[in-house]
């Protein structure tokens, strides 16, 4: 464990490294750079107010902001495990070459997508003030939501990173699970209805929905639903013992795939 | 009583070389459901023992698929032996494969932080030695180009200049290096050579019996992932001549 801990810290400005070169690469040769980590999201929240807002009739003052909050996290989450997923694949070259503390590349994924979510959510922040949704106290719960929200995805990143290097297929089938797991946020819809209905369990059994559920009602100045944060955290801290724990068992094996 | 620096115990290192490569998830159900997923088992080491001491030179002889460059990257700590274990002191430089961790969109001077930090360096250290690097490697002017414009010797002249900033324990060198113009291969073969003097502990692939001889003190013949010989470089010497007969 020592030992582990000592490697940890020889290879943290390694880790720096590639976070960094995450962040660079991303927007470098486009001429907005990392304002497109700002813009992007403003956009696309513009569209989906347009169709899910106008066009079907939803004209709830604050529903941008909704819209916005659910599809920040959701995006962090999809990007950040769709990279670690790919991680191990994409750094084939030098894991062949060079030894280096494999989980480096799934966390240095999934943290460099954070660092950029972080980026986006001042949009959120100043979309929140135009259309006066104003922090109270329970604003502070965005805190526990947002560490959870990277637990869980460095959980489930780890998982897939593991399958991804022995079934290629883990690509597509993650891309189509992403989209469930999408249409069972309420990203873009109210869940009232769906909770009402005998469905409500596809929204509670879903950890995404429960953090962002929970985020929202911090940024809109209501209290949290315990219930829901509790089984999310429980959901994340088991996603990232199980990662860690079939990351561990099967490293050695991944330069043989690759 | 010399220090030991390496030491290999047993070491065997298995592949499987699957006929064809089972990755997606419907082969494998499949194959396994039929029976078929057979695997080739290949061991491309196996049972190797030796240490070597404080300014030891091995040189590591053997034809082609001997298991030579499996040898290194196991020391190194690129493959886990399937068997055995390798206990090693000091900071290795590894000088395999040059450049491993290069990114082509990155600058030279982004890359030199990137790859030392690959190499387990400090920012510090690389901060104190940067210059040092962009001079050894002659590429001042191109330094904040990106990589994907170098030229392949310009590529290997940083990655060699990186790798070799360290003072290590452990040099560990694959063939001949041929970094470079013959102007930079001089240079760099004095580097090596100050290494040397340096007493570091040094593997070094080679299929030059002649050059092995020059550099090395002691030897050993690889043979279908076992030891044949291993020794004096004189003694081995002898019995890779004869091997080649």
């Amino acid at each position: 464990m020592r030992e582990r801990m000592k490697n940890f810290f020889r290879y943290r400005f390694l880790l720096g490294e590639l976070v960094k070169k995450g962040i660079k690469l991303k927007y470098r040769r486009s001429y907005l750079g990392i304002l497109w980590s700002l813009l992007e999201p403003l956009l696309t929240t513009a569209v989906l107010t347009i169709v899910f807002g106008t066009l079907f009739g939803n004209d709830d003052a604050t529903f941008p902001v909704y819209i916005l909050s659910g599809r920040l996290l959701y995006t962090f989450f999809s990007q950040g495990t769709t990279g670690a997923l790919k991680s191990i694949r994409a750094n084939a070259s030098m894991i062949k070459k060079v030894y280096v503390p494999k989980y480096l590349y799934p966390l240095s994924s999934v943290l460099f997508n954070y660092i950029i979510f972080l980026i986006s959510l001042a949009v959120l922040i100043v979309l929140a003030m135009v259309f006066r949704v104003f922090p109270t106290l329970y604003i502070l719960w965005t805190i526990p939501c947002l560490a959870l929200l990277l637990l869980l995805s460095y959980g489930v990143g780890m998982i897939l990173a593991t399958i991804g290097v022995f079934f290629r297929d883990m690509e597509y089938l993650w891309n189509v699970l992403l989209m469930l797991v999408m249409y069972t946020c309420a990203i873009f819809y109210y869940p009232e209805k769906l909770l009402k209905s005998g469905y409500g369990w596809i929204l509670k059994w879903n950890p995404l929905y429960c953090i962002i559920a929970n985020f929202r009602h911090a940024v809109f100045g209501e209290p949290v639903h315990l219930k829901m944060f509790l089984y999310a955290a429980a959901f994340s801290i088991g996603s990232l013992v199980l990662g860690l724990i079939v990351f561990y068992r099967k490293q050695d094996e991944f330069i043989l795939q690759i | 009583m010399a220090k030991e620096i390496i030491r290999a115990d047993h070491v065997g290192m298995k592949f499987n070389l699957s006929k064809e490569k089972v990755d997606s998830l419907k082969e494998y159900v499949i194959k396994s459901l039929k029976r078929q997923l057979e695997y080739n088992e290949f061991w491309a080491l196996k049972d190797i023992s030796f240490t070597l001491e404080k300014g030891d030179r091995l040189g590591i002889l053997g034809l082609n698929g001997a298991g030579k460059s499996t040898l290194l990257k196991v020391i190194a700590g690129v493959f886990k032996p399937t068997e055995g274990k390798v206990y090693k002191k000091g900071k290795i430089a590894p000088l395999l494969e040059l450049g491993a961790g290069f990114d082509m969109q990155y600058t030279g001077a982004e890359n030199i932080y990137l790859y030392g930090a690959v190499l387990g360096y400090s920012k510090k250290f690389i901060d104190e030695k940067f210059d040092e690097i962009v001079a050894f490697s002659e590429l001042n002017k191109f330094i904040d180009v990106p990589l994907k414009n170098y030229s392949s010797g310009m590529k290997s002249r940083l990655g060699f200049s990186i790798a070799t900033v360290v003072a290590p324990e452990i040099l560990i060198l694959d063939e001949v290096l041929s970094v470079g113009d013959a102007k930079f291969r001089k240079k760099s073969e004095g580097k090596i050579m100050s290494m040397f003097d340096k007493g570091v502990t040094v593997l070094f692939v080679s299929h030059s019996l002649e050059q092995v001889c020059r550099l090395c003190n002691k030897a050993v013949i690889l043979d279908h992932g076992k030891i044949k010989a291993f020794g004096a470089i004189e003694e081995v010497a002898d019995v890779y001549r004869k091997m080649l007969e």
